[in-house]
């Protein structure tokens, strides 16, 4: 089987970039998806608060998936439902694919270009080497959410979350509305990871304590979980002896943060941020390979799926111009690559890289930073000289950050441009 | 007169609020919105607090067990609890369709509470 353009993963981001690649006028689009529907993890999330910088109105995670599932049908666009793919390789200048599938066994597929559009995992237990036994009753916030709102199936009565991440804050609500009792949301950052108004919908609307700097140093069960005990921690997150308090429970939740899955993206060989966990890209969303490009959350963690939708479109639009170029036989060199750097409180920008002459009029460079901040600024450089300063009044790590650049404060000589954020 | 700090839960900005109330809990200002849904959330999470009630209801021969529903604007906080236990009680037939009407005016509230997903039949 061969196509144009493959795209690996039927969610937000997979359906935007498969879109936007045909709307850009590459016909031969594919999606792979492992679920037996499109949507992606928006099928779970069925609270509000979707959509409002894209549609201009609050949605329902299932209900933004429904806009893009009914756009990508408009198209006529084919998805495999059900498939997932188990390898990823160079072929020549393509790529191959292998999937496998319930109706079709293995397949392989022969692509010209492909996206990388796998999401997201959670963080597992195993990371965080919580002592005590393995007893029932301990779920990531993410799987909780799944059985709760797509298996009609309550995990549990009497609940402790660890980690204060938006899937745990929402879970928070979720399993009060269901009738559990939430006893505490526990975070060892001196600050939570989630958005602020979770904070306060999820959690001060039902009277849950969020304990900052607190961290669970022990559970309790040998069957099913019977209880957590929960610590307070120093500066160093090492829990403080004489603070540790038993908390009486049957579940632990886990929303300890999110990795991109990038198994397939190292099997090709795709050079990933040791930061990100995603790949390192350049201003066209392209990875290390040629003709490979990624978006969404498998190329950084993002808090809105608006972002997801926008940054997609873009990474669709890239690739169909790929492969129209390669069509016309007028590829583009790597050449002229200019350096995007982090600093300051800037942990790592997306893209990695820039080139004038691919670049378009104006550019997002996406970002977070390492820790909160009051009063800030942002600056942009380019080898020495200023290019843009905005003053930020509040940043925080939970909350993604973005500056536009525009190709015109460019020459295409410039030796390495620097995004810094902090207090001047 | 009394000045009350929010975070604004109208969009993941979250914008920090200043509502100014008098003694009567009547709003005289409200400053650190950055839009006009800002400056409405503000005066009503003083006087009358609102908020969309999401949840699933059961689904009866569908594909799927259960499905999402939403009240189709926002209802009183104070209904969230009773709205949830009609949302408990509640089936409905598959198929449903997007924005079809799962419980009529739930919990007395004048708003209906609707699918946000569509559930085709079982096989």
């Amino acid at each position: 089987m061969k196509h144009d353009i493959v795209v690996i993963g039927g969610g937000p981001a997979g359906l935007a970039a498969a879109i936007a690649a045909r709307d850009s006028g590459v016909e031969d689009v594919l999606i792979l998806e492992r679920e037996q529907e499109l949507g992606g993890i928006l099928n779970q999330c069925i609270h509000n608060g979707f959509g409002l910088h894209t549609f201009k109105e609050e949605l329902t995670g299932p209900e933004y998936a429904a806009r893009y599932i009914e756009q990508a049908e408009e198209r006529n666009i084919p998805a495999l439902l059900g498939t997932t793919v188990v390898s990823l390789e160079r072929q020549g200048d393509g790529i191959l694919i292998t999937s496998v599938s319930r109706q079709d066994g293995l397949l392989q597929i022969e692509a010209k270009a492909a996206v990388l559009a796998m999401g997201c995992r959670e963080r597992p237990r195993g990371a965080l080497n919580t002592p005590g036994f393995r007893p029932a009753g301990i779920f990531s916030a993410g799987t909780a959410q799944r059985l709760v709102n797509r298996e009609g199936y309550l995990p549990g009565k009497e609940v402790v979350i660890l980690g204060s991440g938006d899937i745990g804050l929402i879970m928070a609500r979720r399993m009060t509305l269901e009738g559990a009792k939430v006893k505490c949301v526990a975070e060892i950052q001196p600050y939570s990871g989630g958005l602020k108004r979770n904070i306060v919908q999820c959690l001060n609307d039902y009277g849950i304590p969020l304990k900052l700097s607190h961290t669970v140093v022990d559970i309790h069960g040998k069957k099913r979980v019977t209880g957590v005990t929960i610590a307070e921690v120093d500066e160093k997150m090492k829990p403080i002896p004489g603070t540790e308090e038993e908390i009486p429970c049957d579940t632990l939740l886990l929303s300890v943060g999110l990795l991109p899955e990038n198994e397939l993206s190292k099997e090709i060989g795709v050079d990933l941020s040791p930061v990100t966990g995603g790949p390192t890209v350049n201003e066209s969303l392209e990875t290390s390979i040629p003709g490979v490009f990624a978006c969404g959350n498998v190329l950084h963690v993002h808090d809105l799926v608006d972002y997801v939708s926008e940054e997609a479109e873009q990474a669709g639009k890239n690739c169909a111009a790929y492969v129209q170029r390669k069509a016309q036989g007028t590829e583009q060199t790597a050449e002229g690559k200019i350096p995007l750097l982090p600093q300051g409180a800037v942990r790592y920008t997306v893209p990695v890289t820039l080139n004038r002459d691919r670049m378009e009029d104006q550019l997002v460079v996406r970002f977070r930073v390492g820790q909160n901040l009051r009063n800030a600024t942002v600056r942009v450089q380019a080898d020495g000289k200023e290019l843009l300063r905005r003053k930020r009044p509040v940043m925080a790590p939970g909350e993604m950050e973005q500056v536009i650049l525009r190709k015109e404060w460019f020459t295409g000589n410039e030796k390495e441009i620097t995004v810094w954020a902090g207090q001047e | 007169m009394e000045t009350r700090e929010l975070i604004c839960i109208g969009c993941p900005l979250g914008c920090p609020l200043r509502v100014e109330v008098n003694d009567a809990l009547e709003v005289l200002s409200v400053s650190g919105n950055t839009c006009k849904r800002g400056e409405e959330y503000g005066k009503r999470e003083v006087t009358a607090p609102t908020r969309t009630v999401t949840s699933t209801v059961r689904v009866l021969g569908g594909k799927a067990p259960v499905i999402p529903v939403r009240t189709a604007t926002d209802i009183p906080k104070e209904k969230i609890f009773d709205c949830m236990e009609e949302i408990r009680k509640a089936a409905i037939a598959a198929p449903v369709k997007i924005g079809d009407i799962v419980i009529e005016n739930v919990a007395g509230t004048g708003v209906n509470l609707i699918a946000s997903k569509a559930v085709g039949r079982e096989e």
